[in-house]
Formats: C-alpha cells, sequence, structure tokens
C-alpha cells in the first residue's frame, strides 16, 4: 500500500464548482509525520494511507463501499473538524483524494433504494459530490453525517461519548456492551459439553451435600461388590467341598450368607443415602438456575422480549432447566456409578487373577462399540421423531388459540386434516425408528451373553487345568454380569450429555444477556417530580433501520400532548423511549432536566402510568390487579380509584366484587370492563407522567366515551402523551404532534394545523371522509378551549 | 363514627327503600358486599335496581349508632348470601373431574358436583372456596381444621 499523502499531484477537486470555496491544497509531505492521531477503530487498510492535518480531530468516518458506478471499491469517508475528505484508491492503486473544507451551505443528505444508499453533497448551488454505499455502511453513513452537522455547527466534540461496537461501529447505547445490530445477524456455534461446567455457579452452595453425596457414590458401589466376590469361597470352601462329601461347616456358611445379607442391607442404605442426597441437590440446582434465570428475564429490557417467541423462553426456563436438573440427578449419577462400579470391578478381577480379568474385560470395548453404533443410528432417528411431534405441538399452538377464526370459517375439517397430516409424519418417524428400537435391547443381551460365553469358555478351560478355582470363575461371571447390563445406560450418556449442554446453553444465552436498559451504578435521585420531558436529539433504531430519526421535544408538566401518525411512524416507540422500555441509541430522554438513564429504572417507572390498547390484566382479583403498582394501598384507596375510572359499578356487579377473580371463566370482563381496571391501576400509583397508547381504540363508541369520562379524570394534573388512531379521542390535548417516518413533521393545536392543510389536515380529512357519523358529532369545538390553552 | 346521610327502610314488598339527605328516594335497593371475601364487614354498596351506586358504607361497624339500618343490611345480605361452610368430606364419587362429593356443612348434609378442579379457589395457604356446578359456593375457612379423612380426600383434587 503506497503511503497516500496528501500529495497535490493526487489531488482531485472533481465537482468542486468554482464558487465553492477553495479546497486546501496543502501537501502533508511537508509537515512532520504523525500529526494527530487517527483512531484505532479505522481499518488497517488505511491507518497507512490517510495522514492527517496538524492538530485535526476526526469527529466520524465511514468506508463507503460502491464506486459510482456501483461496483464494489472501498472508499474512505471522514469528516474532521477541518474539512470532509475521502480517499478511494485508483486501479493502479494509487489513492484519490477528494476534500472539501468547511463553507456556509455545504450539506449533506442521504437517501436509500433497494438495499443501496446514496449520500449526496451540496452546496447552494450544485451538487457536489455522490456516494454510494449498501445499506450495511448505513449506521456509519449516518454518523458521518451527524458528525458532518456538528462540523458545520462547529459544536465541541466533546459532547461524544458514546462508544460503539467493535465489530460492525454500530453506536452502544451507554453501559450496554451488546450491539443490537451484530446481536440481529447472530454467532451462531455449536453448543460445547464445556458449557455444563458453568453449572458449577449453581452447584457451589451446595458442595458439602455433593461431596458427602460422592463419598456415599463410592461406599454404595464397594458394597455391591462385596456379594460377587462371596461367591469365590463359598463355591470353593463350601459347595465343592460338599459335592465331594466333605460335612458342610455350618458357621463358615452362616458367615458368608451374614456377609452377604449385610453386603446387601449396607449397599441399600447407602445408595438410598446417595441417591436420595444427589436428587435433593440436584432439583436444588435446576430451581436456582430457572430462579436465577426468571430473575434475570425480568430486568432484561423490552426490547429482548420484541425478539423472543414467548413459548421459546417459557421453554427455555421450564423444561430446559427441567432437562438439566434430570441430567445431573439421573444420568450423570448413573453414569459415575457405573464408570466406579467398572473400574472397581476390574481392580478386584485383577486381584483375583489377571488373566482371568483380562479375559472378562476384553469384549468390554466390542459391546460398547457396538452398542454406540447402534444408539447413534437411533439418536437420528429419535431426533426426527422430536421434529415430528414439534410439528404436532405446532398444529395444535395455531389452532386452539385461533379457534374463533377457525370456527368462523369453518374450517374445522381442514384443521383436523392438518393435525391428521402432522400425527401422520409422527406415525411414520417412530415406525422407523421402532424397527431399530425393538432390535436394540435383544441385541444388547445378545452381546453380553457372547461376551459370558468367552468368559465360561476361557474359565472352563482355565479351571481345567486348575489355574483357577470353580469359585472364581463364578465370582468373575457375577461380576460382569453386573455390568454388561449397565452398558446400554452408559452409551447413553454422550446423546443426553449433548442434550443437557445444549440445554445449559439456551439458559445461559438469557443469563448472560446484559440489559440493554441498564441500571446505573450510581443512581441519581429525583425528589419531587414535575413531570417535564424532553427528548433531546433522540435515534433509535432497530437493527439498521432507524425507526426515529433524532426528535427533539420538550414537554411542559401538566401538559397533554397527542401523538399523531400512520402506524410504523414511530409513535409507539417514542413512548417505549419515554417509558424507558429502550435506550435512545443516540441522544436523551431527560425527565425534570435530568437524564433518564442516570435514575434508577425502577425508580423512575413509578412516575409513570401507562395505559395500553390491550390491558393485560394478571391472574388475580379485582382488587389485586388494580392494586399492582402499589401492593399496599388500602382498600379505600382502590375504591376510590376505582370509582374515579368508572369502574366501581360494573365491579359490584361481579358476584364477589372487587374479590372476583379475573379470567377465571364465566367472569370474563368486556373490553371496556378491563381498560377501565388498567385506568384504575394507573390512578392508583398516581403518578406525574402518563402514557395512553392507542388506550381507547379497541372498543366500540359507546364504551369508548365512558373510558373517555374515565381517561379525562385520569389526565387531570398530569403529563399526559396519548396515541390515538381516532383523531376524536385527542380533543383534550393540548398540543398535537404529528410523526412521521421517524420524525416530528408538525406540530400545534388541532385547529392550527387543520388551518395548515398539511400532513395533520390530510389524516383529519381521511378519517372525516369516512362516513362515521361519529367524527361529525364528535365536540370538535372543545378543541378551540385546547388552543387557548396551548398557546398561552 | 357519623350517622349515615341517608335512610333505610323496608316497604310493604320486602324491598329495601333508600332516602338520600337530599330527598331522593330509591327503591328495591341491594347491598353489595366490595370485599365479600377479604373484608366482608368493610366497604358496602347500596345499589339501585339500574346498578348504579347510591350510598356506600365504608364499613358496618360505622353503623353501630344506627342499630335499625344495620340489621336491615344485614338480614337482606343474610337473605342474598349463601356459603355454606364444609365440615367434613364423606364421599367423593372419584378423583377425576366432575366428581360428586357428599358433604356436611353448617347448613346440613348435601352433595355437589365439582366441575374441574379450577373451581377450588385457594383464598390463602388454608382456606378454600369451592364453586359447584350450579355456581353454589361452598367454604372451608380452614382445612386444617378438618378430620384426617376429609383433609386426605380434599388433597387429592389441590
Amino acid at each position: 500500500m503506497p503511503k497516500c499523502a496528501l500529495a497535490a499531484k493526487f489531488f482531485y477537486s472533481a465537482a468542486v464548482g468554482a464558487k465553492a470555496s477553495p479546497v486546501m491544497t496543502q501537501t502533508l509531505e511537508a509537515l512532520p509525520s504523525a500529526t494527530a492521531a487517527l483512531p484505532a477503530s479505522l481499518p488497517a487498510a488505511w491507518q497507512t494511507s490517510v495522514s492527517l492535518l496538524p492538530n485535526e480531530k476526526i469527529l466520524g468516518w465511514a468506508v463507503v463501499d460502491l464506486d459510482a458506478r456501483l461496483r464494489f471499491a472501498q472508499e474512505l469517508l471522514v469528516v474532521t473538524d477541518q474539512r470532509l475528505f475521502s480517499c478511494a484508491l485508483s486501479p493502479e492503486n494509487k489513492p484519490v483524494y477528494r476534500e472539501w473544507g468547511r463553507h456556509d451551505g455545504l450539506r449533506l443528505s442521504h437517501y436509500d433504494h433497494a438495499g443501496v444508499g446514496t449520500l449526496e453533497l451540496f452546496d447552494d448551488h450544485a451538487r457536489l459530490h455522490r456516494w454510494r454505499y449498501t445499506l450495511a455502511q448505513d449506521v456509519a453513513i449516518l454518523r458521518v453525517i451527524q458528525a458532518f452537522s456538528q462540523w458545520q455547527e462547529i459544536r465541541s466534540a466533546d459532547e461524544e461519548s458514546a462508544t460503539s461496537c467493535p465489530v460492525c461501529g454500530t453506536p452502544l447505547s451507554t453501559d450496554s456492551d451488546e450491539c443490537t445490530n451484530c446481536a440481529v445477524s447472530g454467532n451462531i456455534a455449536p453448543p460445547s459439553t464445556w458449557i455444563l461446567f458453568r453449572l458449577w455457579r449453581f452447584a457451589r452452595p451446595y458442595k458439602g451435600s455433593l461431596l458427602l453425596g460422592f463419598v456415599l457414590m463410592l461406599a454404595s458401589t464397594a458394597a455391591s461388590m462385596v456379594a460377587p466376590y462371596l461367591i469365590m469361597p463359598l463355591t470353593d470352601e463350601v459347595l465343592v467341598p460338599a459335592e465331594k462329601g466333605v460335612p458342610v461347616d455350618v458357621g463358615l456358611v452362616a458367615l458368608y450368607l451374614g456377609g452377604l445379607f449385610a453386603s446387601a442391607l449396607l449397599a441399600w442404605g447407602l445408595g438410598w443415602g446417595k441417591t436420595y442426597l444427589l436428587a435433593l441437590v440436584s432439583e436444588r440446582i435446576g430451581a436456582d438456575l430457572r430462579t436465577a434465570s426468571f430473575e434475570h428475564l425480568m430486568h432484561l429490557s423490552l426490547e429482548y422480549f420484541g425478539g423472543k417467541r414467548t413459548g421459546d423462553l417459557m421453554a427455555r426456563i421450564s423444561s430446559e432447566s427441567d432437562r438439566i436438573c434430570v441430567f445431573l440427578s439421573l444420568h450423570l449419577l448413573d453414569f459415575a456409578t457405573d464408570v466406579l462400579m467398572i473400574t472397581m470391578t476390574a481392580v478386584v478381577l485383577f486381584w483375583i487373577n489377571p488373566w482371568l480379568a483380562l479375559v472378562t474385560l476384553l469384549p468390554l470395548p466390542f459391546i460398547a462399540w457396538m452398542i454406540f453404533l447402534v444408539r447413534e443410528r437411533l439418536r437420528t432417528g429419535f431426533e426426527k421423531i422430536g421434529r415430528a411431534w414439534s410439528e404436532v405441538t405446532n398444529v395444535l399452538a395455531d389452532t386452539i388459540p385461533g379457534i374463533r377464526v377457525v370456527k368462523a370459517f369453518a374450517q374445522e375439517a381442514r384443521e383436523t386434516k392438518r393435525f391428521q397430516e402432522a400425527n401422520r409424519h409422527n406415525l411414520v418417524a417412530n415406525d422407523r425408528v421402532n424397527r431399530l428400537w425393538s432390535l436394540f435391547s435383544p441385541t444388547v443381551s445378545l452381546l453380553t451373553e457372547i461376551g459370558l460365553l468367552v468368559v465360561w469358555i476361557f474359565g472352563i478351560w482355565q479351571v481345567s487345568q486348575s489355574h483357577i478355582s470353580t469359585g472364581m470363575l463364578l465370582a468373575a461371571l457375577a461380576y460382569i454380569g453386573r455390568f454388561y447390563t449397565r452398558l446400554d445406560s452408559m452409551s447413553r450418556i454422550v446423546s443426553v450429555t449433548q442434550k443437557a449442554a445444549a440445554g445449559a446453553k439456551r439458559i445461559f444465552d438469557i443469563l448472560d444477556h446484559v440489559s440493554n436498559v441498564p441500571e446505573p451504578a450510581n443512581p441519581a435521585q429525583l425528589p419531587t417530580v414535575r413531570g417535564q420531558i424532553e427528548l433531546r436529539h433522540a435515534v433509535f433504531r432497530y437493527g439498521n433501520q432507524t425507526v426515529l430519526r433524532g426528535i427533539n421535544l420538550s414537554i411542559a408538566p401538566g401538559e397533554m400532548i397527542g401523538l399523531v401518525g400512520h402506524s410504523g411512524s414511530g409513535k409507539s416507540t417514542l413512548v417505549n423511549l419515554i417509558c424507558r422500555f429502550y435506550d435512545a441509541a443516540e441522544g436523551a430522554v431527560l425527565l425534570d432536566g435530568v437524564d433518564i438513564r442516570t435514575l434508577s429504572v425502577v425508580d423512575y417507572r413509578r412516575h409513570i402510568g401507562l395505559v395500553l390498547q390491550d390491558p393485560f390484566l394478571f391472574f388475580g382479583t379485582v382488587a389485586e390487579n388494580i392494586a399492582y403498582g402499589r401492593p399496599g394501598a388500602t382498600r379505600e384507596d382502590i375504591i376510590a380509584a376505582a370509582r374515579a375510572a368508572h369502574a366501581h359499578e360494573f365491579i359490584l356487579r361481579l358476584p364477589h366484587g372487587y374479590d372476583s377473580r379475573v379470567g377465571e371463566r364465566g367472569q370474563g370482563l368486556s373490553g371496556g370492563e378491563r381498560q377501565r381496571i388498567s385506568i384504575a391501576r394507573a390512578l392508583l400509583i398516581d403518578p406525574k407522567i402518563l402514557i395512553l397508547d392507542e388506550a381507547t381504540s379497541s372498543v366500540d363508541t359507546e364504551t369508548e366515551k365512558e373510558i373517555q369520562t374515565a381517561l379525562d379524570n385520569l389526565v387531570r394534573g398530569r403529563t399526559t402523551i396519548a396515541i390515538a388512531h381516532r383523531l376524536s379521542t385527542l380533543h383534550k390535548a393540548d398540543r398535537l404532534l404529528v410523526m412521521d417516518r421517524g420524525q416530528i413533521v408538525e406540530e400545534g393545536a388541532h385547529e392550527m394545523l387543520i388551518a395548515r392543510r398539511g400532513a395533520y389536515f390530510r389524516l383529519y380529512e381521511a378519517q372525516a371522509r369516512r362516513v362515521d357519523t361519529e367524527f361529525v358529532s364528535t365536540p370538535w369545538n372543545n378543541a378551540v378551549s385546547a388552543t387557548d390553552r396551548s398557546s398561552k | 363514627m357519623k350517622p349515615p346521610d341517608f335512610q333505610l327502610s323496608r316497604n310493604a314488598f320486602g324491598r329495601l327503600v333508600l332516602t338520600t339527605r337530599d330527598g331522593h328516594v330509591y327503591e328495591n335497593i341491594v347491598p353489595v358486599r366490595a370485599f365479600p371475601i377479604s373484608a366482608p364487614n368493610d366497604g358496602l354498596a347500596l345499589i339501585d335496581q339500574e346498578g348504579h351506586e347510591r350510598a356506600w358504607i365504608g364499613s358496618l361497624s360505622a353503623l353501630e349508632s344506627d342499630t335499625e339500618t344495620r340489621a336491615l343490611i344485614e338480614t337482606t345480605l343474610a337473605e342474598r348470601e349463601f356459603t355454606p361452610r364444609i365440615l367434613r368430606l364423606h364421599h367423593v364419587s372419584t378423583f377425576a373431574t366432575p366428581s360428586t362429593w357428599r358433604i356436611s356443612t353448617d347448613r346440613g348434609e348435601t352433595s355437589f358436583v365439582l366441575k374441574s378442579e379450577e373451581d377450588i379457589r385457594l383464598l390463602s395457604a388454608s382456606s378454600l372456596l369451592i364453586t359447584d356446578r350450579d355456581g353454589v359456593q361452598y367454604r372451608i375457612p380452614n382445612i386444617a381444621a378438618l378430620d384426617k379423612h376429609s383433609k386426605r380426600l380434599l388433597d387429592r383434587f389441590l
């Protein structure tokens, strides 16, 4: 890479018109090198080819990845506090510079179409240059545009403190080290079995019990070794002599049989203790894991929940933790016991007779390998069954919640057919596996018998040669008979370990997720809240898509704001930012002049009352639901809130009044009733800030009127932000904000906006045109008083 | 406590009549407990036949001075309320639902059909409210106070 200084010979002042200010044409070769530091994040290729002026400070940069003919070619675009320049490499690998100094009227604008973005530089008279890029660079380009406007305003660069993701360059929100952009693309690696060791974090509190359990396991396995061992003296000292006519020594027999009984009793007691203790511990580890992941989940930002399916999260916390628990208490325990048993058996056998031991253990690896082979084949079959099964579940999950639609369109037969089809797949998959599966356990017993046969052959030969006694042979047979049957369960350990590891990974995915709405380390205190909200250049993105483009907004305490706009215009996102369900990617939200990111999340939300389009009521009594935000509320408080929300009378009509359970069969509440309960819920916490997100759009006009009167009680004296599709519901608003594509395009009172005949007028016209008497009769004259208020 | 700012009487039809201080007269008044389970004696509303609340009594004990009104309300409530207390479970037909229970209550022997386990509502750790197929409610104020046999039967449903 040639050292590319701003040599005049390469200088290429394309498209700079005569009227534009003269471009800077110093050569840097004359200047001492390394005059200003390049940001470390700049790709290495450019580190060598770009040099800066003395004291020059880079405000923003981006790599533009297409050339003018839309072929892939890289070009670096840099905004510094002194100039805007770009550096591309010519086909001969020579750097080509374009540079513009600061002068009035210079502006950048960008747009995108079909995945290709275009960035244009204008002055007052002409377009100076055009860059093209793929949208992967969009975020970086937006940063450059921001830096450019910053440069134009000669703002101090100190304000800029946001760090950016080292991978993709997306600016990170404060305190969060997870990049939303990268998270979307995802880093997919198969879960490693090592992840199971991370479970130690949850096992640590139970170290003592675990150690005791392990000791018990050793002892119980050892106790179970005694019985086969006693066969040896019993045969050699009692049975064989007895056959030869020697009288039976009753005392000796009693001793050996007593030993057999005692060892069985001991193994029973120890085995019980071991299994109970370890099951107890693993159940607690599972419970801790569940609680920890649920607690963590509760603190994650709404953004996380938006990106995940409910069923998936539920499965992670409930069944995955259970799977890990079963793995720990059952499979791992069995496996450890088996390994111990085999080791101990081998030791005992070698101690009795090394040759016999060798022959006994010889078939072991072979059998193990055979079993493993069959298991592997079975596993793919079981995976197929798993998929077929989830297909069945999917049909259920699809159909049951949508049963009204199914019935309305009379598609019962079709859904039944769909279910049948899924069920048939399941059947076929099962049949295929069962063919192999039914073969499996007979095969294991066959292999075991063959193994025993080998030992018999060798043993009989040895006994005939008088190398070993009959007792030794019988003892050896008793030993291996025990563990050959265990080989099957041992072979299962591979797949269950993999499954448990996958489960652990899915749980740790949750636990490792850093909340995008972090708690500040030292939260600022807000003793009294006035309810003044300010948004300063708030930008929000979902991945690469910018949803809010620099919102500046100030809401006075007690003011009611109506947010209007098409769906997708960013209204809900704006409200989510104010609620701090998300943090702004750039810019800030301030409450009474304090950045809400410096406040404790819980403290902050205490000042916010939220009434949603579809109010969610928890399973519990009406009173509990109203007091959800203030569990300590007295009955009088609850009744007062319900009265204000116009909910009192219908609640009294319920069979148990305030003690009625919501969501119980036969006690379903209508949409309007639920909404009024949720209004009472918001009223009870007496919030300074009130957010009404389409609070009345899911109910009929009659109910809407009732809710509206309830809302009017709620709004009084509070800073209110109301989103509504029906413009009529905003007649009380002091100020209306019209949003479009992430920006506030108009603001003002109703009358004023109508007079302006802009975006609001079109929205209003569109609604009024619908033959809907509601809109004609709506007292829009109320808006006049609102105008008066806001114009003061 | 100040006396209530209304007057309550019973008319010839046996209905309650409410006369408020400002002279309005409402017939067919029904007293309704706001918290029939958690606080039966606090919070009573007098509801007219349209379902509108016409008077509010913060607490029955606040009516101490007005024994007549209190008696009127209490008798009317007693006429309306029927929640037998289960003293003993004799027999249940099956441990799967629907199941017919033969029980002794403080109002006598009876049997009812439990439609599903969901109709057993745990009020606290030790008290239950059971709704039968026809909507009649039975209470078990203290499970621990039941005899062993009843407890064993009940436990299968919890």
